[in-house]
């Protein structure tokens, strides 16, 4: 079933791609094949092969239950944040908050987490900005 | 002689202390990265790029950190193989087949320390290989035209499907999506913008380091999550090693099984499409039915040990040459290292030899260089090593995740970068939860401006007449092979590849 959905999904994509390389304006001075060709020729071989993964779709995949599901999507709404917050409270404090969520979530406890939280952030910042000079993110703290 | 002349200026290049302290920390982090379950040559390189980047390092010396940690990767991959019975790596995976039941007769060491041998041989007899093939393939690669040049970069495409999934469909639309997003941004030949729905971010194309962090780093940061595999594989097993030296008589029983398959595998690593893993898998299976007369192998037989390592060690060279001689990778790691050449603005294929022979030649004495290196750390040294088996995922993936993140601000210092590789991240995870490659998608994002380009410029030169690419015995030779490639996978390959990808790390680390 999995494999129908994602070869009926990859067709949608195929055919929003297409009208998407439809719509593109030409230029008045175009080469022979013109910006419009080759995404065309994509679309075709995505819709073909979405087509053919619904048709005969593989075995069904081992999907998570809900709960783990969940996890991940937990995952990426605190990296997401963490992206967002990354210019705001500065690098130092933002990856230690990221870092620490990731290892409580694979199962550290309390100490560790805090533990993997700091020395990731601090290792990181020593190692890459202290040492190779690399910029990274300044928070109202300056670090 | 301008063969020796040109090696001799290569290690002019490599001998300076900045390049030998580089090869010395990527063997280091290849073999950790090649010894973890879950982070592996492509994973591992990919992580590195944005640091090599960032950090203002030349061209030379970022491809001889990264190239180190591919050669270490390869090493690396078989401790985990032997004493834990888990591939550290895809390509370590028939490692475990001789290796395993060997730690279990107590040889641990001797296992480790063969295998050690057994990859020195495959990796310096690739890397000859390298040297010899690679100016031939060169000069076959100056005859090329645009339209040979488009047909190329299909017979990569379609070879690489035949191998690296089990079903062709998902490889194929792989490889649409990834041209798919190369088309993003502005086009270059007529400056209109092409799928950027108004936002500027997008009128420079995706980043294509971006897309490689997401899809092979964070996803694998989500497999673990997903599992809540956050423990180490090694946690309540004792590691013992035991003697370190094998017995002469036992180097000298698999000395021409090293031999025969370090050609083997350089082979397989040359041939499109194939890469360290297929390498490996081939080399185990010819020496399993050329002198498996006993039927010892699978139950610790040291030539079962030695095969596979110096297979995958040399088809990892091989994977090499038509790297740098044609600009196509046909592995995941070597399209990984495409991206690192592409982002420095030096376009590999048969110009990078005349216009860069540095970057050439430096790049090959430093692997020879590399691999003594190697060599020496994971024999004497492999002790410490074992210990990296110990370290948790839990404690490792909050790194892995941040150091991606850190590389990829470093670039270009914008949230929205960011964010695109949390999406990508979370397509990786989606695709290989669904089979699909990742590869197809790296390359196709890699090679899709040049495609298109090539298809352009051959059929403007011929005024719009799309048969030219067709036209020549050397564009129809090529297509030929390209469907070839394609077709008989799905004849003959279903058995093959159903076998080769049995023993798949379980947390699905990605293709080589």
């Amino acid at each position: 079933m999995s494999d129908r959905i994602f070869g009926v999904f990859g067709m949608i994509l195929a055919v929003g791609y297409f009208f998407a390389a439809l719509a593109i304006e030409e230029s008045f001075l175009s080469d022979a094949v013109g910006p419009k060709a080759f995404p065309l020729i994509i679309a075709a071989i995505l819709a073909l092969s979405g087509a053919v993964i619904a048709l005969r779709p593989d075995p069904e995949p081992h999907w998570p239950a809900l709960g783990r599901l969940a996890e991940v999507a937990a995952a990426v709404v605190v990296l997401i944040l963490y992206a967002e917050m990354l210019p705001v409270a500065g690098f130092v404090i933002a990856t230690a908050f990221a870092a620490a969520y990731l290892a409580w979530r694979l199962g550290s406890g309390p100490l560790e987490t805090v533990a993997v939280g700091a020395g990731t952030s601090i290792g990181i910042y020593v190692t890459f900005h202290l040492t190779l000079g690399l910029s990274l993110a300044k928070g109202p703290l300056g670090f | 002689m301008e063969l020796l002349a040109n090696l001799g200026d290569g290690f002019a290049i490599a001998l300076s202390w900045q390049n030998i302290g580089l090869a010395l920390l990527g063997c280091f982090l290849g073999t950790i990265m090649g010894a973890l379950p879950g982070l592996g040559p492509s994973n591992g390189v990919a992580i590195l790029i944005p640091l090599a980047f960032t950090l203002g390092l030349g061209a030379t010396p970022s491809l001889i950190l990264l190239t180190s940690v591919y050669y270490g990767a390869m090493y690396g991959g078989r401790i985990s193989s032997i004493l834990l019975n888990i591939p550290g790596d895809e390509p370590a995976m028939m490692t475990c087949l001789d290796g395993h039941p060997m730690a279990k007769k107590g040889l641990a060491g001797e296992a480790l320390s063969l295998s050690g041998i057994a990859s020195f041989v495959g990796a310096f007899l690739a890397t000859w290989g390298l040297i010899l093939l690679a100016p031939q393939l060169v000069k076959i690669a100056l005859l090329f035209g645009p339209a040979e040049y488009f047909a190329l970069f299909a017979l990569a495409f379609m070879t690489l499907g035949g191998v690296s999934s089990t079903n062709q469909a998902k490889s194929a639309f792989a490889a649409a999506l990834g041209l798919g997003l190369a088309t993003i941004g502005v086009d270059t030949q007529t400056g209109v913008p092409r799928f950027t729905f108004g936002e500027v971010h997008l009128y420079d194309g995706l980043d294509f380091l971006v897309a490689i962090v997401g899809l092979f780093a964070l996803s694998e940061v989500f497999i673990f999550l997903e599992t809540r595999h956050g423990g180490s594989d090694a946690a309540g097993r004792k590691l013992t090693i035991g003697k370190l030296y094998p017995p002469v008589s036992m180097i000298r029983q698999t000395t021409p099984t090293m031999l025969r398959t370090s050609v083997l595998g350089f082979i397989a690593g040359v041939l499109p499409g194939a890469g360290a893993s297929l390498g490996s898998f081939i080399s185990y299976s010819m020496e399993k039915k050329l002198v498996d007369k006993n039927g010892t192998f699978g139950t610790g037989d040291p030539r079962g040990v030695a095969a596979p390592e110096a297979g995958n060690n040399a088809a990892a060279g091989g994977a090499l040459v038509p790297m740098l001689a044609l600009g196509v990778p046909g592995s995941g790691t070597t399209a990984v290292l495409l991206a690192v050449l592409l982002a420095l603005n030096i376009t590999p294929g048969p110009l990078l030899f005349s216009q860069n022979p540095d970057v050439v030649w430096g790049l090959i004495a430093a692997l020879f260089i590399a691999n003594f290196m190697l060599l020496a750390m994971n024999i004497p040294m492999v002790g410490l090593f074992t210990r990296v088996l110990m370290i948790p995922s839990r404690i490792l993936m909050p790194i892995v995740a941040m150091v991606s993140f850190v590389g990829i601000y470093g670039i270009s210092g914008s949230t929205f970068d960011l964010l695109v590789m949390i999406g990508f991240g979370v397509m990786g995870w989606v695709l290989r939860k669904l089979d699909v490659p990742l590869v197809p998608i790296i390359l196709g994002t890699l090679l899709g401006n040049s495609m298109e380009n090539n298809l352009r410029r051959a059929v403007t030169i011929d005024n719009g007449n799309w048969w030219t690419l067709i036209d020549s015995p050397l564009s129809i030779a090529l297509w030929a092979i390209a469907i070839i490639g394609f077709v008989l996978p799905l004849i003959v390959g279903a058995r093959v590849k159903a076998k080769m990808h049995q023993r798949r790390d379980e947390e699905g680390a990605i293709s080589d």
